[in-house]
């Protein structure tokens, strides 16, 4: 019986072989065209898409640079001096670079002289065909016009092994959009680069061209993109926010479109470009106190304050337990519940109706409206997360969906949060801190912006996008759509002359502008910080959002400093600035662009990190 | 000496070895074809290695087969002597002391010692005496064999060692209790499943698995003393497994095999030569790209195409049909071989026939396996038809062992 062993094993080693080579051979036949190391591909890489901002002015191209390659068998090694000169080097220099071309292969190209210049190429280039054995690669790297918005752009660089991996498009050594607008748009910005396939010899020479060119492409080219940025804005923005931290976001209500996105302190993405791109790269990722590479418009996450008012007193008036006339008592704060006082700065006793408490920032009112709309309904559970609605209406609480890779979607708390906090036993007085914008409630500050732009609109709002247009393409319908609030547009008149008031006789009367009529609120929001595992509190960041001109607005922001106390001392002025800047191109009130500009509030941000105690809010 | 009638010689089978011989010649001429460097070019060279080995095997068949069964011992002696001394005096080729440099020439004993170790083994075991059921034979059988691997493993040369493993295919064959086939078929499953997912999740399997059937059998009341040592020979096994593969394996060993396990893929890395082997056979397609025109052979894409990676040149130029022609000359030619020896009832004969065939279909199986990426990546040659010397000259001494056994079907023996 084991005679047979031999015989079965023969046959079905046979079987299994043929089988295999039929696959190899017949059935898979001339397809992994990729890693054939006798056919040559060449690419074909379509220039990346320059961006441009809404005024067509350039932002961001390309430069290029060449390289000089050399085969060193094709050298004719007796003209070296004359190449040498040709080729503007020391001739020692060209023969030790040679040598070690020839070191590495005499048959493949190596690099000879690289990252020349446009302008040193031209005299090469005359005299390159010469000589035998060189050829040029050209190479190209974007290029920044303008020195701004560096989180807003992004950057590229090389694809790593796990993008290689993912997706089949990239080999090892292109391009990628990192991080930013770059990587968002990766596909309209690349385009598609096309291939020819070469036959090459034993020499690794090419022959001619693989079957006939039957598997070559054509590269697709890639697409500019026109930006929603005003440069003009955006620059100027940078400039009132030298020496201070923060963001201003500043958006056309109408359109959704997004003039301005300005984060503080910025960096020079031309330091992400060539090859101490890495070494750069992690001295921005190191800075942990001032960190640059922290979009604060869309990534910080703070308590809104008193700008948050404005929400409650929609919310306020669309359920019907304020309205116009309503009067709350105040006695510089109140007791919202026993042995629980509300400070307010109102100093001594006042009686404020809706358009009063807007632009004198009253505390009590919004305390009491918002206790209101809780106990509107028959538990606070119910009511909170009625008001949660109407909140998440306006774009808080979430991603807003704009085309930047980079985000936080806030917090805006829910009834289920407070049973799990308060273990289900909690009334609308337990989270009496929503009411001005203090306690869970996080927002960002393009979510601000969007608000203010809501407001402007009386009640809808565009989803807020970096992208107008995109050459022989079209822009995402989302940001064509109106996203309508849960406020019906007759209770946005009284809360707009309110926040008129805010500009005209309340809080903000230092950033008015002539001519133009700007609704607005400012806030004024308590913040922590743990240094060494204690909590301290730091100077509050003062925050305004506003719009203008208040019957027709044409601009919505939301300025944010961090801990630059009042929003009045900081936010609300650069603000009018900005909407002056906007609107007029020309600003009037040099004193207050001076101050502005001279502004430093570098010692604020230095006290944390002081050893001795520190006073703040001063 | 024997009298030399043609008729009595398997004709067929010559004539099949000597096809493969000459495929052998074209595709080396194929590969060296423009390598305008070497004038003294591989082709050359191995038609010198072709005429030089027929003259040797001409030499051997004249000889009486009692001449060869009488010194069997002291060949297989004087060959062991040669491997010890190579481990001192060898000169290294990639990494291993396989070769003797004498007058120009090189010399693989390494290659020798198969024929050697058929001709010792056959002997060993066609004395009445030998009986395979007893143990103490097994033993000494098993001696006979582990010898030159272990020393083919000091040089190291691994490919070649591997081979030795046939002969225990022909010990399997003539009547070796199945218990060791069984405990190595145990072990290598074990081995590989081990590699593939992980000491952690084998070791629970296998708990899983016998405690089941250690309940089963509480349950029904068998007897369980076996299963236990099996379960704790799983065990050991599989850390032992894990424990060889991760630290007694050099990094390329586990990449080889890796790559056919299909745990790693770097084409351009490690698993280069495989690729490049199979986009061979890919553009060979059905009918092949001619002689002299395969983009990869003329690339020289392929190390060792000329020796181990030989029928990588024939699936390109040849394309499918070429290489089936040249697997049916093999699978016909083994056929062949064991049918005859089959009919065999000399025990030395068969015994000797027997390793011929395993020797040759073990390189068959094991070279073609590697080059169309079913086996890792192992240096042994295709026989008749890779390129070298000590090589062609050890199959060929083999394939004239048995033409001559064969020969001799009417002999008392």
């Amino acid at each position: 019986m084991r005679d047979k062993l031999l015989q079965l094993l023969i046959i079905s080693v046979g079987i299994l072989i043929i089988v295999k080579l039929f696959s190899l051979q017949v059935i898979n036949s001339s397809s992994e065209l990729i890693y054939n190391a006798s056919v040559q591909k060449i690419y074909e890489f379509p220039e990346r898409g320059y961006i441009y901002d809404r005024n067509n002015k350039l932002i961001v191209s390309n430069d290029f640079s060449y390289d000089i390659l050399v085969v060193p068998a094709d050298v004719n090694l007796e003209d070296s001096i004359l190449i040498s000169k040709d080729f503007n080097i020391d001739t020692s220099v060209f023969n030790e670079k040679l040598l070690d071309a020839q070191n590495f292969s005499n048959v493949k190209a190596s690099i000879l002289i690289n990252n020349i210049s446009k302008d040193e190429y031209a005299p090469i280039q005359e005299k390159l065909w010469k000589h035998s054995g060189f050829f040029v690669q050209k190479k190209s790297k974007r290029t920044y016009n303008a020195l701004t918005a560096a989180n807003l752009l992004g950057y590229i660089s090389e694809v790593n092994k796990s993008e290689v991996e993912k997706n089949s498009y990239y080999e090892i050594g292109e391009m990628i959009g990192r991080q930013g607008l770059e990587k968002t748009y990766e596909d309209k910005l690349r385009g598609v680069k096309g291939v020819k396939f070469f036959q090459k010899d034993k020499f690794n020479r090419i022959i001619g061209s693989y079957k006939n060119g039957d598997y070559d492409t054509l590269p697709i080219p890639s697409k500019d993109l026109t930006l929603t940025i005003d440069l003009d804005l955006q620059q100027y923005g940078d400039s009132l926010m030298q020496n201070k931290r923060g963001s201003i976001v500043a958006i056309e209500p109408k359109t959704g479109d997004i003039l301005a996105l300005i984060n503080s302190p910025s960096y020079d993405l031309s330091s992400l470009i060539d090859k101490n791109r890495s070494i750069n790269y992690k001295k921005l990722e190191n800075d942990s106190i001032g960190k640059p590479l922290f979009e604060r418009g869309l990534q910080g996450q703070y308590a809104p304050g008193s700008t948050f008012k404005i929400i409650n007193a929609l919310i306020g008036l669309q359920e019907n337990v304020i309205n116009e006339e309503t009067m709350h008592r105040c006695e510089g704060g109140h007791f919202y519940s026993k042995n629980a006082f509300m400070r307010c700065h109102t100093k001594e006793t006042t009686f404020s109706d809706l358009n009063n408490a807007i632009y004198t920032s009253c505390n009590t009112f919004f305390a009491k409206t918002y206790k209101e709309i809780i106990e509107n309904y028959e538990s606070s559970s119910v009511g909170l997360d009625k008001w949660n609605d109407y909140v998440r209406s306006f774009g808080f609480g979430n991603y807003l969906g704009y085309d930047h890779p980079t985000g936080q979607p806030g917090f805006i708390p829910s009834s289920q949060y407070y049973d799990n906090w308060y273990n289900n036993s909690w009334r609308a007085v337990t989270t009496i801190s929503n009411s001005i914008g203090q306690g869970e409630i996080l927002t960002t500050p393009i979510q601000l912006a969007n608000f203010a732009a809501t407001i402007a609109n009386r009640g809808w709002y565009i989803t807020p996008h970096f992208v107008k247009e995109i050459e022989n393409d079209s822009i995402n319908d989302n940001y064509k759509r109106k996203n309508v609030s849960l406020i019906d547009s007759k209770h946005f008149k009284p809360i707009i002359n309110g926040m008129i008031d805010v500009i005209d006789i309340g809080t903000a009367t230092n950033s008015k502008i002539r001519d133009i009529k700007i609704a607005g609120k400012t806030g004024t929001a308590e913040n922590f910080i743990r240094v060494n595992g204690k909590r301290k509190q730091l100077t509050d960041h003062s925050i305004f959002i506003g719009f203008a001109p208040a019957d027709d607005p044409k601009i919505a922001i939301c300025v944010f400093i961090e801990n630059g106390y009042w929003g009045s001392r900081w936010a609300a002025p650069i603000s009018s600035l900005i909407i002056e800047k906007y609107l007029k191109k020309e600003i009037n009130r040099k004193w207050l662009e001076n101050y502005i500009l001279e502004g430093d509030l570098t010692t604020e941000y230095l006290k944390p990190y002081l050893t001795t105690n520190f006073s703040i809010n001063e | 000496m024997s009298n030399l009638k043609i008729k009595n010689y398997d004709l067929t089978s010559l004539i099949i070895v000597i096809s493969l011989i000459i495929i052998g010649l074209i595709n080396i001429y194929s590969v060296s074809y423009s390598d305008s460097n070497s004038i003294e070019n591989f082709f050359t060279k191995q038609l010198v290695f072709v005429l030089f080995s027929f003259a040797i095997c001409s030499v051997l068949i004249l000889l009486d087969i009692n001449f060869y069964f009488k010194y069997a011992s002291i060949i297989y002696i004087s060959m062991v002597l040669l491997l010890i001394l190579l481990l001192f005096i060898g000169k290294e080729v990639n990494g291993a002391k396989s070769w003797f440099n004498f007058l120009g020439f090189s010399l693989q004993p390494s290659e020798l010692m198969k024929p050697v170790t058929a001709l010792a083994i056959a002997k060993y075991l066609s004395n009445v005496h030998s009986d395979i059921k007893n143990y103490k034979i097994q033993f000494y059988s098993f001696i006979i064999i582990l010898v030159p691997i272990v020393l083919i493993l000091l040089q190291p040369d691994p490919g070649t060692a591997l081979i030795f493993f046939s002969f225990y295919l022909v010990l399997h064959i003539v009547g070796l209790p199945s218990i060791y086939l069984n405990i190595f078929m145990f072990i290598s499953i074990l081995f590989i499943a081990t590699i593939i997912i992980g000491m952690k999740i084998m070791l629970m399997i296998t708990g899983i698995i016998f405690s089941i059937i250690f309940l089963y059998s509480i349950y029904k009341k068998n007897k369980k003393s076996k299963l236990i040592y099996i379960s704790v020979f799983a065990v050991f096994n599989i850390l032992i497994s894990t424990f060889i593969y991760e630290n007694l394996f050099e990094q390329r060993h586990r990449d080889r095999i890796g790559v056919v396990l299909g745990l790693e893929k770097d084409l351009a890395g490690i698993g280069y030569n495989a690729n490049q082997s199979k986009l061979a056979f890919n553009s060979g397609g059905l009918f092949g790209q001619g002689f002299l025109k395969g983009t990869q052979t003329k690339g020289d894409f392929i190390p060792e195409q000329h020796s181990d990676y030989i029928f990588a040149t024939i699936g390109e130029e040849w394309g499918f049909f070429g290489s089936l022609f040249v697997i049916s000359l093999f699978i016909v030619l083994l056929m062949r071989m064991t049918e005859r020896t089959i009919k065999q009832t000399s025990i030395f004969y068969k015994i000797f026939s027997y390793s011929v065939i395993a020797i040759i279909f073990f390189h068959f199986a094991i070279n073609i396996s590697m080059v169309i990426g079913l086996f890792p990546t192992v240096g042994i040659p295709l026989p008749y038809i890779s390129y070298g010397g000590s090589s062609l000259l050890s199959f060929m001494i083999l394939f004239t062992g048995y033409l001559k056994i064969d020969s001799q079907k009417k002999s008392k023996w």
